[in-house]
């Protein structure tokens, strides 16, 4: 296995607090930075440099981003927004490193903020970390005592405002400007783009939205160089350590650090990852990113290297890198059901095409699922999905919705033909509502 | 969603905050450029403070933050995880989303249900468990996962949960 990096911390005792922490060697990179005359530039340089691309799901270059927040703003502030709003079906990895290593994230973001001369900055979690934001206000008032927040970091002249801000139950809001509209205290729902928020933010500013584990890559690029970051992983434009969160039906679940691009068979059968699947069964599919990225089937995760490009190459995509695993005991209907289920629920109402579609695909599921489903309802799955995504909507959330409904009629369609003529499940075991798919 | 997730209902009961919950308000609207940003906290403060928020707990917000009271309601209704009318004292949520449904969260579900022989989103006639389905809350390593009101407990099984239903029906 290679070196831990954003996880070398979890386990350790104590490992939230500040003492241990820099015991560690934590906040040895701000002091670099601050202390050793690094500018702004300099580091938004180092960063693109590194080609650390977002870990929240869009998989977009953050340095580029960065670079997007306008040279001259015309006065007003910048604000840099932590996206901790984790909600992605299948996803863990933000929770991890919230409750176990809080100062890992916090010295990211007091340096992704210096890059783009933030003066205050939120992280915004999602409301049932309840945990996590009490962990996360424990450490900043810590990072405050001592001096790496509030008014002139270490002598340097910069200063940063950190603020924990709840979320209160909605995934959207991990959409970055539904995050921001749910900031200013409002719905969130997604705006229109442009302007982007690096142009136009939260409160009418320029604002950077970057996930958690993106801004714990940003200490290791200044403590163990751009280059040592590039070079970690499969290639240039898939590098860096990388969360994978396993779920599902495999021996072993958890969150587990490799280099980016760890093949998916070493993840699922590896010893030192999910150690093969329970009961010996055989896998059926896996999604490979979350309820949003579409299914993958046996025989696809053969030569299935874990990262932006390997997976786009398949169709589908690495998101968040949350692998959900499903064996051969798995009704493929009744977990689109489900899948479709989550996003008829998360909807935010904004755009006709979701709003009406998420329902009607979790409807026409539920009846093929119940047995009650007619032959057409498969082609009406599609027809349904392709009026819904490709730019119908304000944001990806119809298209997100529809990868697992396409994805799994496209490649299982075996299985919903026969639910639709025997009105039951092609597999025998597995299903967790018996009842349901009896005749 | 239930419908139910659209109205804001009233208390009958003014609601004013203690004198400890203002200065939290205080407290939190020092750290935003706008009145309005300090929404979402500040329901969680009348959440933690009333159990619960009325349409007078929304109106005292409304009026404190200096906005429209239907402003806040559709702030209010839109977010799952504020109780728009009271709930017992142990909110027992349960995740059925994929990885949870994967390993037999409904069944889990079912059997809490059951067992308190009421129906999600209701509340046992004694007001100590109210029951609710929700989505991924980020335990699909340990599934089922489920919250008790802030705290998870994961991975539950029907022993566990049986055990953890025993101990809360216990508490005073």
């Amino acid at each position: 296995m290679s070196e831990k990096v954003l996880l070398a911390r979890v386990g350790r005792r104590d490992s939230r607090s500040i003492a241990t922490y820099l015991e560690d060697g934590g906040y040895a990179a701000l002091r670099t930075v601050l202390s050793g005359g690094w500018t702004p530039e300099k580091l938004t340089d180092e960063v693109k440099k590194s080609g650390l691309r977002g870990r929240g799901g869009a998989g977009f270059p953050t340095g580029l981003k960065w670079t997007f927040v306008p040279k001259d703003t015309k006065g007003k502030p910048v604000y840099l927004l932590c996206n901790a709003d984790e909600s992605e079906p299948g996803t863990f990895k933000d929770r991890l490193l919230m409750e176990e290593d809080p100062h890992q994230v916090i010295e990211g973001i007091i340096l992704s903020s210096y890059a783009i001369k933030c003066r205050n900055a939120y992280i915004y979690i999602r409301g049932e970390f309840y945990l996590g934001a009490r962990i996360l206000d424990a450490a900043i008032e810590e990072a405050y005592a001592k001096g790496f927040l509030g008014e002139n970091i270490l002598g340097s002249g910069y200063s940063l405002d950190l603020t924990v801000h709840r979320g209160a139950g909605a995934y959207i809001c991990g959409e970055e400007t539904g995050l921001i509209e749910s900031l200013e205290g409002k719905r969130g729902q997604p705006r229109i783009k442009p302007p982007f928020p690096a142009v136009v933010g939260v409160f009418g500013c320029p604002t950077i939205v970057n996930n958690v584990e993106t801004l714990a890559c940003v200490v290791h690029i200044v403590n163990r160089g751009a280059e040592w970051f590039a070079k970690t992983g499969r290639n240039e434009k898939n590098s860096g350590p990388k969360l994978y969160c396993v779920s599902g039906h495999v021996n072993r679940p958890g969150v587990y650090e490799a280099a980016m691009g760890l093949q998916m068979k070493d993840l699922l059968f590896g010893a030192d990852y999910g150690q093969g699947m329970k009961g010996g069964k055989k896998v059926k599919a896996v999604i490979p990113g979350g309820a949003s990225a579409a299914m993958l089937t046996a025989d696809e995760i053969e030569d299935c290297p874990l990262d932006f490009d390997g997976l786009a190459a398949k169709k589908s995509m690495l998101g968040s890198a949350a692998i959900i695993v499903m064996n051969e005991d798995t009704c493929i209907v009744e977990a689109a059901q489900n899948l479709s289920k989550f996003f008829a629920h998360e909807s935010c109402g904004q755009c006709t095409p979701c709003r009406e579609g998420t329902p009607w695909l979790h409807k026409v599921l539920a009846r093929i699922e119940a047995g009650s489903g007619r032959m057409e309802d498969i082609d009406l799955l599609e027809r349904i999905s392709n009026q819904m995504a490709n730019g119908m909507t304000i944001c990806v959330f119809a298209d997100a919705a529809i990868a697992p409904v396409l994805s799994s009629v496209g490649k299982f369609r075996d299985e919903f033909r026969y639910h639709v003529e025997q009105k039951r499940c092609l597999v025998g075991a597995g299903a967790s509502r018996p009842e349901l798919v009896t005749a | 969603m239930s419908d139910r997730r659209y109205s804001v209902e009233e208390s009958g009961r003014p609601a004013e905050f203690p004198p400890e919950a203002r200065a939290r308000i205080e407290k939190i609207l020092s750290r935003y450029p706008t009145k309005q940003a300090a929404l979402l906290p500040v329901l969680w403060v009348a959440q933690e403070t009333f159990g619960w928020i009325s349409k007078e707990a929304a109106e005292e917000v409304a009026r404190i933050l200096e906005l429209t009271p239907a402003h806040v309601d559709g702030v209010l209704t839109f977010y799952t995880m504020y109780n728009l009318r009271p709930v017992g004292k142990n909110l027992l949520q349960f995740c059925t989303s994929i990885s949870c449904h994967l390993a037999g969260a409904e069944r889990l579900m079912e059997r809490c249900t059951k067992r308190l022989g009421v129906g999600l989103e209701q509340t046992t006639p004694d007001g100590k468990f109210t029951v609710v389905e929700v989505e991924c809350i980020a335990g699909c390593d340990r599934a089922p996962s489920m919250m008790v009101n802030d705290t998870y407990h994961e991975p539950m099984d029907e022993k566990k949960l049986d055990a953890l239903l025993d101990k809360l029906s216990a508490d005073a």
